[in-house]
């Protein structure tokens, strides 16, 4: 079985509107996979389907070998916990220092406080921030604040990472910082990354897989593909 | 040892988070505090209407009088036929004698009106205590229409009266708590929406990287709880020392001496008591309906 799974996936919400229409795709495990495609074309919906921050509405979603449709509410925990998740708006603790906002991932997981630390300084140094542990996010530039986030994401070593627009606040060089770490931590921890963009020039110089969503429709899945693949974007 | 470390941290982040955003903290505990000290006071109210009512019923007895020309022979028997009727707990003989006697020692004035008559005008009289008031009614008619009774009576209508005004304030005030145990709960859980609300990203993150369900509501569950407790104790203070000093000025009782109120020891203590734990369950259950709300996936 592959890692993640789509069978036929629809999705409507409660107004309406159609957000995906009979999606399927497969992702092997390691994979590199960038989510292209407008404002509103249901990318950031496929996206959230992966971590159950939606379910759909028709179809299977399976990742990790877990029916993500039919996960029930008290259990969606366990799936998290194996999933990192890292986001445009970073959603950082403003009153926590880097290392407490790390920590505070696998608090909430009730490890021990022996366990919690080499784990927290192994994250933070994947992402170059070992002298800023006790800064807080207000002290942090938007790239470096992003890493943090980074950070937090993987603590628990997560086999798949998910990030929405992880630079889309971010000046261009910081972008690029931001993909090196993000694509390290693809070859170096074998995780699996699924990255929803708009950025162009990203995308064309990584020459990854590439999934287009058009109007809730995948209608692009290109190996090494990039926005030069197709003209309609 | 992992549930353990959970509850160590919920406890530790819910102190932190009262103390962190005191305001908001406030705002929670002041409405605690006026709301249970309302509560405080109506439970005061219905205990005390409540003694009062059995104290009296307790005392409710039916005085009879003998007939003038009952001989002594016709007291032991009617005492007998009393004693026999179904709920009647004693019968007590008084002899017109002991009357007078009592009488002119209470005042030695009644000597001297005594004096002025030839035979003793007194009646001889038997006190009737029961063991059911409901049936004072009953047992009063009964003993009317015995023979050589003169009269039998309980102060049908003032008991009445008293008895049927304590029923509704007793009723009143036990509707009055509960709408207030409501309106409590109403008012602690909303405040608490609002230090939730302020935290909604903190409990977004916590779902994100996995904390179980538990493990996000136990903190605010605590934080709910130490609200109550310190909402409740201004109350406890003045339900304690506001009681004691109120039974003091009044030497016991109310309105009449009959009204005797609960005497303070223990009583105060077990509304005390009563207040923490409303406080401590509202507290607890306002915050985990509070954070529901963010908690649906």
């Amino acid at each position: 079985m592959k890692f993640i799974e789509l069978k036929n996936v629809n999705k409507t919400y409660s107004t309406g509107v159609t957000a995906l229409a009979d999606l399927s795709v497969e992702i092997e495990k390691g994979e590199f996979v960038f989510v292209i495609g407008h404002t509103a074309s249901g990318k950031s919906t496929f996206i959230k389907m992966l971590y159950r921050e939606e379910k759909p509405t028709k179809g299977s979603v399976i990742v990790g070998g877990v029916n993500v449709a039919k996960l029930r509410n008290g259990r969606v925990y366990k799936l998290r916990r194996k999933i990192g998740v890292v986001f445009q708006d970073f959603k950082l603790l403003p009153k926590l220092t880097v290392y407490e906002n790390v920590a505070f991932a696998l608090e909430c997981l009730g490890l021990k406080a022996s366990e919690i630390r080499p784990k927290v300084l192994k994250a933070i140094e994947i992402v170059g921030l070992k002298e800023k542990l006790r800064s807080f996010p207000h002290q942090l530039s938007g790239g470096e604040q992003q890493r943090v986030c980074i950070a937090r994401a993987i603590v628990n070593e997560p086999k798949l990472l998910i990030c929405d627009e992880p630079t889309g606040n971010l000046d261009p060089e910081t972008s690029k910082e931001i993909m090196k770490v993000i694509d390290n931590i693809n070859k170096d921890l074998k995780t699996t990354v699924i990255m929803a963009t708009h950025d162009k020039e990203i995308v064309n110089r990584m020459k990854k897989r590439v999934l287009l969503i058009e109007h809730g429709i995948l209608t692009g899945d290109y190996l090494k593909g990039s926005y030069k693949s197709h003209e309609t974007i | 040892m992992k549930p353990f470390r959970i509850i160590g941290r919920s406890i530790r982040d819910a102190f932190k988070s009262v103390f962190r955003n005191f305001s908001l903290s406030m705002a929670s505990i002041l409405c605690a505090t006026i709301t249970l000290l309302v509560v405080a006071i109506s439970l005061i109210i219905a205990g005390n209407v409540e003694n009062a009512t059995v104290s009296l019923e307790n005392e409710l007895s039916i005085i009879v009088y003998l007939d003038k020309d009952a001989t002594e022979e016709d007291a032991n028997f009617l005492k007998s036929a009393i004693e026999k009727i179904d709920s009647v707990e004693s019968v007590t003989y008084k002899s017109k004698e002991e009357w007078k006697l009592e009488m002119s020692e209470y005042d030695p004035s009644f000597g001297t009106i005594f004096e002025n008559y030839d035979k003793n005008p007194l009646l001889d009289s038997f006190t009737v205590t029961v063991t059911d008031v409901k049936k004072l009614d009953k047992i009063t008619d009964e003993i009317r229409e015995m023979d050589k009774i003169d009269s039998a009576n309980y102060g049908e209508d003032a008991v009445d009266t008293i008895v049927s005004v304590f029923d509704v304030v007793e009723k009143v005030t036990i509707v009055v708590v509960i709408a207030l145990i409501f309106v409590t709960a109403f008012l602690i859980t909303n405040t608490i929406k609002l230090t939730i609300y302020s935290r909604k990203n903190e409990i977004e993150i916590m779902r994100l990287v996995g904390a179980s369900n538990i493990a996000i509501k136990m903190p605010f569950v605590f934080e709910g709880f130490i609200i109550g407790i310190l909402g409740s104790l201004i109350p406890i203070i003045i339900t304690i020392y506001g009681y004691i000093i109120s039974y003091e000025k009044l030497n016991g009782h109310i309105i009449a001496e009959f009204i005797q109120l609960i005497t303070p020891y223990n009583f105060v203590f077990y509304i005390a008591l009563i207040i923490l734990i409303l406080g401590a369950v509202i507290g607890m259950f306002g915050s985990l309906r509070a954070v529901r709300k963010y908690l649906k996936i």
